[in-house]
């Protein structure tokens, strides 16, 4: 059986893991390669590194922090944040990651998805879909630029876009939930689950197990994505793939 | 131990040079087939479709020289693509591959999401030196939407579940190949690695009696 992953997100800032409520109060956590080591070591299934800063004249400092990781962490690796056309994804993949995550791009120019996975394969393209739960109607809006731009797009609909373009992946996030530790919206990942046929990653607002199993129970995730809960060590990537198992969920359990 | 890793320009190299490295290896990065005619062993990564692959190795002089090693049977480890090329051709945009092993690479059928991402447990069909130490069933870690069917099923030295069936490890005397990335499968990916040295080693100290370069 196919496992279902259980993913730490590491917030990368000028080659430093930094917390932060929205972007703002940021602290140093660490080294990113240091981090995704141990993380490595305690069962994580994958790492993803969204830079946070993604200024175009730091993008070396990106470069090496994802090689410095890839050389240390024999784990499959996702890199977001600031690609934003075929040769920034290149260079990211030659620096050791294995998936590339459009955002911002991928909604400024939609074409960027199938001429990426032309190049390199859908496998590799992820698509992160940010969500805000519309007030006046049914359903969520896409939204972008860490949640501050709303961009008139129906969730749903984009998924199915994006998919059709050549997403291998989807990113699901919800801003709502998004650093409140609320649990992850799980009628927006199981709106999306059950229309497309790629893997869903759940993201935003996990503060524990029981969130992590209801997102793969309810709302149909293949994989669950969290980052506060583990960063702050009141749990650990051990301790909730315990009780996921103990919850009846198919999960890989050695390291 | 030499191990030529060759590259096409298709992406990650970093994480197959670093876990070969890990296991003891010295690692070339081939991108031209001198880098490949000095080397003991062999290993061809890679992900995506057949078609810009082939045409990649062709334009660079790899094809050739890849050619050439698997007519001499020098030991090889196909990773993801590199395994699916051994085949005779792929559905996937209907490219003609090496045809080292009788079959063609298809789609995945029944599967319940694809690409088929993530750790999935390989069960072994048979013993097979590459796979000591490493638990029956463990979970490796996989990324791909299409998968070879070899004719004659004795080279299938393991098979994996998604949705059905598929054959997720060959070996045809010292051509092996995998569909799972034991460079991104943490302990159980780096012991197959080492295993894969291991047995070029074993293969290089038997017909060492031959003079360089016999097979250019």
């Amino acid at each position: 059986m196919l496992r279902r992953r259980v993913i730490p997100c590491l917030d990368v800032a000028d080659g430093r893991v930094v917390k932060g409520t929205r972007f703002v109060d940021l602290v140093d956590m660490g080294d990113p390669a240091d981090l995704a080591e141990r993380y490595a070591a305690d069962g994580a299934d994958e790492i993803v590194f969204l830079d946070i800063a993604a200024a175009p004249e730091r993008r070396r400092t990106l470069l090496d922090v994802v090689e410095r990781t890839a050389r240390r962490a024999f784990i499959p690796l996702t890199v977001g944040g600031g690609v934003r056309s075929v040769i920034d994804m290149r260079d990211v993949l030659r620096a050791g990651a294995d998936k590339v995550s459009l955002n911002t791009a991928a909604v400024a120019q939609p074409n960027l998805i199938a001429r990426c996975a032309d190049r390199f394969g859908r496998q590799a393209v992820v698509v992160a879909i940010d969500l805000r739960r519309r007030r006046e109607a049914d359903g969520w809006e896409v939204v972008i630029e860490g949640g501050r731009t709303p961009t008139g797009l129906d969730g749903v609909a984009w998924a199915e876009r994006v998919v059709e373009l050549g997403a291998g992946e989807l990113l699901v996030t919800s801003i709502d939930r998004d650093g409140t530790g609320g649990g992850y919206d799980v009628d927006a990942l199981w709106a999306i689950r059950s229309r497309v046929g790629v893997p869903v990653i759940a993201s935003g607002g996990a503060s524990g197990p029981d969130d992590l199993i209801r997102a793969i129970q309810d709302g149909g995730a293949d994989a669950v994505l969290a980052a506060g809960m583990f960063h702050r060590g009141t749990h650990t990537i051990g301790s909730v793939k315990a009780a996921m198992y103990a919850a009846g969920l198919d999960i890989r359990t050695a390291a | 131990m030499r191990v030529a890793v060759v590259d096409y320009g298709a992406g990650n190299l970093v994480s197959i040079d670093q876990a070969l490295s890990r296991v003891g290896a010295d690692v070339v990065i081939a991108r031209d087939r001198g880098a490949i005619e000095d080397a003991d062993a062999l290993v061809v990564p890679g992900v995506g479709a057949a078609g810009p692959a082939m045409r990649r190795l062709a334009r660079s002089g790899l094809l050739d020289a890849i050619r050439t090693w698997l007519a001499d049977d020098r030991p090889y480890l196909g990773i993801c693509l590199g395994l699916q090329l051994l085949f005779d051709g792929s559905d996937e945009d209907g490219t003609e591959t090496l045809g080292v092993i009788e079959g063609r690479t298809v789609r995945l059928e029944d599967a319940p999401t694809l690409p088929h991402i993530g750790w999935n447990q390989v069960d072994r069909r048979r013993d097979h030196p590459l796979f000591d130490g490493i638990p029956d069933g463990a979970d490796l870690y996989f990324v791909h939407s299409y998968a070879g069917v070899p004719r004659d099923v004795s080279v299938a030295l393991a098979t994996t579940m998604h949705g059905r069936q598929f054959v997720s490890a060959v070996a045809r005397g010292p051509i092996l190949g995998v569909q799972f990335h034991p460079e991104r499968s943490g302990r159980d990916g780096l012991r197959l690695l080492a295993n894969f040295v291991a047995i070029a080693r074993a293969g290089s100290a038997r017909t060492a009696i031959q003079p360089a370069g016999v097979t250019a």
